[in-house]
């Protein structure tokens, strides 16, 4: 199976209908160990339980920047190779991308309430996790506006390499903006010196989420996939005129 | 029913389009407008709509509904289609027959008649310019209303549907309605002919 | 009653398919109210103290904004001839068309504000108070908005120079549903002062956005 056969959307459709089941299940078990880890990990002797937390929200703020990345490599495919299943990779990513997003914010304003005293602080990282957010949110609106899928991709992958490039530059601004205001965090969110007791959980979960990741993303190039059929047999049939 | 037009004078922009016009249409007739570009037949048209004010001079609708105003008594079919892309074909004409009142008739019967029965379900933005002209011109039935102010109806229709259309029009003519339409092309529907731009 | 019915469900059909930008308007709130912090700096009992203002600037740039396009795409397609030849009067098509709006892309912003008061670390006292003024005024910008949108048809012209038409009448609007929403938090004045002067002027404007908004239309037709 090469690249190019994976470029034909019927083949890529069969393929990916044989493969989804057991990319679900290997997910279901991974995540399923992963959290009885969790569960299972000694308490943090500052964070108490709360820090288990981490489990969750590491792998999806890890996973809200690896959803760009493959974006903006579908982004390359749509422009520089007019690879005919990029776009619908880039399209199908984008709303998974913003979910992973929006469940780091979530599960890191969790984490931050004990510490903090409130939900949300302007700490640099979880500015810099809600700028990419906005901008995924930003994204999505772009591919809503235009109906013509083959338009809309142009301009969102454009949209998306330029966000690439411009996220390393949002996340030094951010973290300046922020010492200059306050000492650094009071939260040091996965530290290099984490115990093996947190480590290995932590990778399984990673994997697991990673998964997950592509067996909903593979389902979401299929339902694109489809739904670009439906609408090129809608004009066909819209086309057609009556006997 | 009589539609009568007296000593109209359109200006716009500053400049005289036509002057002292006039003009009469009886039930069951119909009236071609015609003239080189430029010589007032769309401005006709919308005066008679009430979508311009005449400088000077009068239209009326003699013998129609007393309660109405000629506006709110005809159909007015002009270039634009008056059509949302991201509705259906059957949204937007149902909407037109809710918004637009009175005396109105099964919208999916309307579209059988100008042959998008088979569209019923389909964005309008799948149409071609000729289907979205026919569901256009199935807001015309799907409202009665007597007078039909036609702006260059058939144009975008491929032979089949002026055909189909110059049906329709003989029809409402036949039920005794009154048409009004600026062409170049004929009609296909036996029509008094107004000169517009000749004279001045 | 069903004609502005139909407009209403019309224009709420669009806003929300692909293409109509009712969630552009929350993106465009949730984005300006995120860059308020990066200039005040992130300081939290300074974002607390302004928090009400940064939300009431936000919801009415938001309201405004968007309103571009509430007239102009009925005309561009020939909609607007035909809404002005309909038996209901072009007043009252008006008000339906602007009631959709706010119904699209009005209170989507209301909704958004407990999350973004959250943000601003506002309590729940504060941020009740600040959406309520917002529920009651956000109305009548939409309805003040309406009549630089149907200017913008006469003008054959949108953008920005509809907010520089509209943003100075928008001014008596900001001032009392701030002050409400002060008066709601720290006094002195009471909570109902304010908040009253608030809910006449979107009564004031219910009337006058309608009339001006229908008779600029007549005259922008031609």
């Amino acid at each position: 199976m090469t690249l190019i056969d994976l470029a034909n959307p019927t083949k890529f459709l069969s393929l990916t209908g044989r493969i989804l089941p057991w990319l679900a299940g290997v997910t279901a078990i991974l995540l399923t160990i992963g959290l009885y880890q969790a569960a299972m990990a000694p308490d943090d002797y500052q964070q108490g339980a709360t820090v288990k937390i981490m489990f969750i929200h590491v792998p999806n703020a890890w996973l809200s920047m690896f959803v760009w990345g493959v974006m903006s490599l579908a982004a390359l495919g749509t422009l520089v190779w007019r690879h005919p299943l990029a776009d619908v990779a880039a399209k199908a990513a984008a709303p998974i991308g913003a979910a992973f997003t929006f469940l780091a914010l979530v599960t890191g304003s969790l984490w931050g309430r004990p510490m903090w005293g409130t939900y949300w602080q302007w700490d640099a990282r979880l500015t810099s996790v809600l700028i990419l957010f906005l901008m995924y949110l930003g994204l999505i609106a772009l591919w809503r506006a235009v109906d013509d899928p083959s338009r809309a991709a142009r301009a969102a992958a454009i949209l998306t390499l330029v966000g690439a490039l411009n996220l390393p530059i949002i996340k030094f601004s951010v973290d300046w903006w922020n010492t200059l205001h306050q000492p650094a965090s009071v939260l040091r969110m996965g530290g290099s010196t984490l115990d093996r007791a947190f480590l290995i959980p932590l990778l399984v979960m990673a994997v697991g989420f990673s998964l997950l990741f592509v067996t909903l993303h593979l389902a979401a190039m299929r339902n694109e996939i489809l739904r670009r059929r439906v609408r090129s047999l809608q004009i066909m049939q819209a086309s057609q005129q009556a006997a | 029913m009589r539609l009568r037009g007296r000593q109209i004078d359109c200006v716009r922009g500053g400049r005289a389009v036509f002057s002292g016009l006039d003009f009469e249409a009886s039930s069951s007739h119909a009236l071609a407008v015609i003239g080189p570009n430029g010589s007032g037949k769309t401005s006709l048209l919308r005066l008679i709509a009430g979508l311009l004010v005449p400088a000077g001079g009068s239209v009326a609708l003699e013998g129609g509904a007393d309660e109405l105003t000629l506006p709110e008594q005809a159909h007015y079919l002009g270039h634009r289609d008056a059509l949302k892309p991201a509705l259906s074909v059957l949204e937007n004409l149902s909407f037109w027959r809710d918004f637009l009142g009175g005396d109105a008739s099964d919208p999916n019967e309307s579209l059988a008649k100008v042959g998008l029965a088979h569209a019923t379900h389909l964005p309008a933005a799948y149409l071609s310019a000729g289907q979205r002209r026919r569901l256009s011109i199935a807001r015309l039935l799907a409202v009665r209303r007597p007078v039909w102010l036609l702006d260059e109806p058939t144009s975008a229709l491929d032979a089949a549907g002026q055909d189909l259309f110059a049906g329709l029009m003989q029809g409402h003519l036949a039920r005794g309605g009154i048409i009004v339409a600026a062409t170049h092309a004929p009609l296909g529907i036996e029509a008094d002919e107004l000169r517009m731009g000749g004279g001045k | 009653m069903t004609a502005l019915a139909a407009l209403i469900r019309r224009d709420i059909r669009i806003a929300l398919r692909v293409g109509g930008g009712a969630l552009i308007g929350v993106l465009f709130f949730l984005t300006v109210t995120v860059l308020m912090p990066f200039a005040l700096g992130p300081d939290l009992a300074l974002l607390t103290r302004l928090g009400p203002s940064i939300l009431w600037l936000g919801a009415l740039l938001a309201s405004l904004l968007t309103l571009d396009r509430l007239f102009t795409s009925d005309h561009e397609d020939g909609s607007l001839d035909l809404i002005v030849m309909g038996r209901t009067p072009l007043e009252l098509a008006c008000a339906a068309k602007a009631l959709a709006h706010w119904l699209a892309a009005g209170l989507p912003l209301i909704l958004a504000t407990p999350v973004l008061g959250l943000m601003l670390n506002l309590d729940a006292t504060a941020t009740s108070a600040v959406a309520l003024t917002l529920l009651v005024g956000t109305p009548a910008l939409t309805f003040i908005g309406m009549i630089g949108a149907a200017l913008a048809v006469t003008l054959h012209r949108g953008g920005l120079l509809l907010a520089v038409l509209v943003l100075p009448l928008s001014i008596p609007v900001l001032i009392f549903g701030v002050a409400a929403s002060q008066a709601a938090i720290s006094g002195p004045l009471p909570f109902g002062t304010p908040f009253s002067i608030l809910c006449a002027i979107s009564l004031v404007s219910f009337v006058i956005g309608p009339f001006a908004a229908a008779a600029s239309l007549r005259h922008g037709l031609d």
